[in-house]
């Protein structure tokens, strides 16, 4: 029941995940951070399998880190895209990372971007982005509500009304939800939203 | 003298040095030379053609610049076999790179990842390194315009005007006197050809001894690489007072 959502807004992208870290009915905790740091103007928010979540996050940004210190300049948010979908396109046809990716990037040329990433290397770039059950209602949610070139306070209404339907919706739904905003100024965490405390 | 260290690629003289690096470097001293100089509205790469027979088919191909990517090319001098072998491997470098991240290869990175396959043929393989020497011309988002020069040690650097092949060293310091910096694409054309008429061996200077191309920005923004042909190089030549302009009947 992992939920990752993103939308696109005026010169800023919006990444939101739910919290939850979850093995058949135990919840090992709610305050699992699920959307990584690439690198100062690039945010991650992954879901599924939990092993395979960790292993090729950790595994993309090491190498963006690594091109950044080879050749003295940042990845692009499309060029970062890229070769995440090419790594899980070569792994897809013998063991496949069960991933799916949601990826916010600021760039100065061309300001803010968001991409789809799916399991099996499904690429799109888009201006709003959902993953899992949730999926069914923030998508809903956002086709009624968003228009382009929305305020961050606009944007984040959204993301609420978003997790709203979530909350009351969703047979088991998770109870926190962790917002990160990327802009010209980079990556980092907004705000949480939590009913648990953990 | 250190003869018996000669044989071997990879191992250094008692004097440090490699000399199969060094013989490498003496053959392009015999070959075509190649000029490359950097404007502030692009490149430019004029080369000295050695192959010059009314036989040969001039129209489809070029003897020294070839084309990498859309946004690279570059001149060579040294053993034309070994130069195609780098070029073909700079090209599905290029590609293999636009493969994974959808965008054109920094030329910088380029250049570096073709001498790092240079350089492996002077440490280890046991196999001759490369007798070519490159000059790279080329445009990215990051640094704009760009001309490398490499050679077979694999080492490379990043230059505003550069010669290579038979008297590049006489070209060079030409080129170090005549440079200034922030010379539009049209005077680098000339001061390439000027330098070159100077420094190369044959008495007049045709249009089917030379090979001039540049590295450019279209109107529409995108990076054109152009090979003159034959009949506006005659032009440039008569225009720039380097060679003897058609007798009258």
């Amino acid at each position: 029941m992992e939920c990752v959502f993103g939308m696109v807004g005026k010169g800023f992208a919006l990444v939101v995940a739910d919290s939850s870290a979850v093995n058949s009915i135990l919840v090992h905790k709610s305050n699992e951070d699920k959307i990584m740091v690439l690198d100062s103007h690039k945010l991650m928010g992954a879901s599924g399998e939990a092993g395979d979540r960790a292993q090729f996050t950790e595994y993309v940004q090491k190498n963006v880190a690594l091109y950044q210190y080879r050749n003295g300049i940042p990845l692009t948010t499309k060029a970062a895209a890229n070769f995440m979908r090419g790594e899980l396109a070569t792994a897809l046809r013998k063991n496949p990372y069960m991933v799916n990716i949601v990826l916010a990037g600021y760039d100065k040329e061309t300001g803010p971007s968001l991409y789809f990433i799916d399991y099996i290397a499904t690429l799109h770039k888009v201006d709003k982005a959902a993953f899992g059950y949730g999926s069914y209602f923030a998508l809903s949610m956002m086709d009624r509500h968003y228009h382009p070139d929305m305020t961050v306070d606009e944007a984040i209404k959204l993301a609420d009304q978003c997790i709203e339907e979530i909350r009351s919706r969703l047979v088991v739904a998770p109870q926190n939800f962790i917002i990160k905003i990327v802009d010209k100024d980079g990556a980092r965490e907004h705000s949480w939203r939590r009913t648990t405390k953990d | 003298m250190s003869r018996r260290y000669d044989s071997r690629t990879t191992i250094f003289s008692p004097e440090g040095r490699l000399y199969q690096v060094e013989y490498a470097m003496e053959a392009i001293g015999n070959a075509g030379s190649a000029i490359g100089i950097l404007s502030k509205d692009g490149v430019v790469l004029v080369g000295e053609k050695k192959v010059t027979s009314k036989l040969l088919q001039t129209s489809t191909s070029t003897e020294k610049m070839y084309k990498i990517d859309d946004h690279i090319a570059c001149a060579v001098a040294g053993i034309m076999s070994d130069a195609n072998i780098l070029i073909n491997t700079a090209r599905v470098q290029a590609q293999r790179y636009t493969f994974s991240y959808q965008e054109p290869m920094p030329v910088e990175q380029l250049v570096q990842s073709l001498c790092d396959t240079k350089q492996g043929y002077t440490q280890f393989g046991g196999l001759r390194p490369f007798g070519v020497s490159f000059l790279f011309a080329g445009w990215d988002k990051n640094y704009g315009f760009q001309l490398y020069m490499s050679d077979p040690s694999g080492n490379y650097g990043g230059w505003k005007a550069a010669a290579i092949g038979a008297n590049n060293q006489a070209a060079q310091s030409m080129l170090k006197q005549d440079y200034k910096d922030n010379i539009s694409r049209e005077e680098a054309v000339q001061l390439a050809l000027k330098v070159l008429s100077k420094t190369m061996d044959s008495t007049s200077l045709t249009c089917d001894k030379l090979e001039l191309a540049e590295v450019f920005l279209s109107s529409s923004g995108k990076v054109k690489y152009e090979v003159c042909t034959p009949d506006a190089l005659s032009k440039l030549l008569v225009k720039y007072g380097v060679t003897q302009p058609p007798a009258e009947a």
